[in-house]
């Protein structure tokens, strides 16, 4: 097992969802999506997210895209023109989830 | 009348402020049959709303006026049809801008289209004692308790009326507000007769309007690789390959910037999902779990696959009510010790406000460090101990519009009277601006009559 940030094995990619933002995170190839599936919970994204999502999280599959869609259900401060946050659609959090560190198969990691 | 086998639909305009230079070069740069604009956001339709109560005449974007003016050459050179959600809350004040665009460069026979019946804003009070709720969808809350603060209403309509407008012979067809999707769809169901029962081709139609729908975000704009993006400055704007069957081709203009590949693709299938299984429209559900995409040479990606279901009984409404003011302002603080400095400076602004009476909840203000991981709170791997500058930046917000106002009085003052190093304040004192909030709800289709009208100009 290797830590590296989960962006060495997913892309991702985040917007707003009314009072919330959805993150869907792209796996890079079909075993670093079976790993994610197994070990990239929405527990562990809800609280890696803590800090700016106040709301639960949860999780949708679509193997298809290798995607897995995690939806943050309270985390832009109200969401539309009554959030006070610089970063009020949720733009960064594709970023801030790709930053997670995680323990991860070396051979995850020979490709790309 | 004759089906053709490829229509050629690309997306110029992904949201209200998107770049214009988009639409004039996909016009200019390789071959199109429709362009698709899209001007609306939820916002968007209040402050639409806000501008006609004052003037008649307007309510509409001016930027798709602006820029007809501009491509109509090339559109009645090469037949390029337009299809845009430009009219807001006043389609028709839109079609009578274009009309004079359209006279003043001495082009005649041309036929405009606008589709209508979006807008309940006025019909509140009698669909609600029609029985319908219009309940809050996220919350629950009755429309009652915002109903005197309500500033627009309207509902997301479908791609059959855009569909009709075309089939009138339409080349620039006006919308108000409709389904993102829709602006794509509708083209196809022209071209291909579509039918309301094809579900799977619907979905299609669906899916490729929602790849297309941001502009550049399905061709390598807001990518995770971005260095891997070629030529970002010159970005292809997308263009969908539509055959009769639902499978399309994603790509753009030859020799334009930017990538794409099946990854470009599915960010953008990603954005702002829900439940991938229930993609849900006006026009049919989608289930983009039986999407399936493959490399189809160079900036082309191939999808099939893709599995509809007839869509709900309801239209979605998107209404918006005042919901208090807000202000926002920033300072600059350089270093040494620019964290710590910011960090006095925001105790500061909040005792002098209270020691003059004005007190604001935890839950009616903010504090944020910008570069010292803000937008990354909490995680680890953001965090920087000491930044060589900082931007303060605060705001209030609440019913109160004086006490919102009186805030800004208090942040430019730390110029002169907090630590050292402070700057950036040449913005002036913010001001209080209203809060427009959401009311997103459900309404039986019914009672909705989308009314289209074709007419033609200079005969």
């Amino acid at each position: 097992m290797t830590k590296v940030p989960l962006s060495r094995i997913a892309c991702a990619r985040s917007g707003d969802k009314g009072e919330g933002s959805n993150v869907g995170v792209l796996a890079r190839s079909d075993a670093a999506y079976a790993f994610l599936v197994e070990h990239l919970t929405a527990e562990r994204v809800r609280q890696h997210m803590s800090a700016i999502n106040v709301g639960a999280v949860k999780r949708y599959e679509a193997p298809n895209l290798r995607l897995l869609n995690f939806l943050l259900e309270d985390s832009l401060g109200g969401g539309g023109s009554a959030s006070l946050k610089t970063d009020a659609q949720g733009k960064t959090h594709g970023l801030a989830v790709l930053r997670m560190e995680l323990d991860v198969p070396e051979a995850l990691l020979t490709k790309g | 009348m004759t089906r053709p086998n490829i229509v050629r639909i690309a997306n110029g305009q992904g949201f209200w402020g998107d770049s214009i230079l988009a639409p004039v070069r996909l016009v200019r740069e390789g071959p199109v049959d429709y362009l698709t604009l899209d001007y609306l956001a939820e916002v968007t339709m209040s402050i639409m709303q806000k501008l006609r109560s004052r003037n008649p005449n307007a309510g509409y974007a001016t930027d798709f006026v602006r820029l007809i003016d501009r491509i109509l050459p090339e559109l009645v050179e090469k037949k390029i049809k337009v299809v845009a959600n430009a009219g807001g809350v006043n389609p028709r004040g839109c079609m009578d801008a274009i009309a004079a665009v359209i006279a003043k460069r001495g082009y005649k026979g041309i036929k405009l289209g606008i589709v209508e019946g979006d807008d309940v804003f006025t019909r509140i009070d009698e669909l609600t004692t029609a029985g319908e709720k219009l309940s809050n969808m996220d919350t629950q809350a009755p429309i009652s308790s915002v109903r005197d603060r309500l500033t627009s209403a309207n509902v997301y309509l479908g791609a059959f009326p855009i569909a009709q407008a075309l089939d009138q012979g339409a080349q620039i067809v006006i919308t108000g507000r409709g389904t993102d999707p829709g602006l794509v769809l509708g083209p196809m169901i022209h071209e291909f007769g579509w039918k309301t029962g094809d579900h799977h081709l619907l979905a299609a139609g669906t899916v490729a309007g929602h790849i297309v729908e941001c502009g550049a975000q399905c061709t390598g704009g807001n990518f995770t690789d971005w260095r891997t993006i070629p030529d970002m400055a010159r970005i292809g704007y997308p263009l969908i390959e539509m055959k009769a069957d639902g499978t399309f081709v994603i790509t753009k203009h030859d020799g334009t910037g930017g990538l794409v590949n099946e990854s470009t693709v599915a960010h953008q299938l990603a954005y702002e999902m829900g439940d991938p299984k229930a993609y849900l429209g006006p026009d049919c559900t989608a289930d983009f779990t039986s999407i399936r995409m493959r490399q189809d040479g160079k900036d082309r990606v191939a999808v099939d696959g893709v599995r509809g279901g007839p869509a709900t009984p309801f239209y979605k409404v998107s209404a918006s009510y005042q919901d208090g003011f807000k202000a926002v302002g920033e300072l600059t603080i350089s270093g040494p010790d620019a964290l710590e400095k910011a960090k006095l400076c925001a105790e500061i602004v909040w005792k002098r406000l209270a020691s003059d009476g004005f007190e604001y909840p935890a839950s009616e203000r903010l504090v944020e460090y910008l570069g010292a991981n803000t937008v990354h709170a909490g995680i680890a791997a953001a965090d920087r101990a000491d930044p060589s500058e900082i931007v303060l930046r605060m705001g209030v917000k609440g019913p109160d519009e004086a006490k919102v106002n009186r805030f800004g009085m208090e942040l430019v003052p730390l110029v002169t009277s907090g630590p050292p190093g402070v700057t950036g304040f040449a913005g002036g004192r913010p001001k209080a601006t209203e809060i427009i909030g959401f009311w997103p709800a459900l309404l039986r289709k019914e009672f909705v009559t989308p009314k289209v009208t074709v007419v033609t100009v200079g005969t």
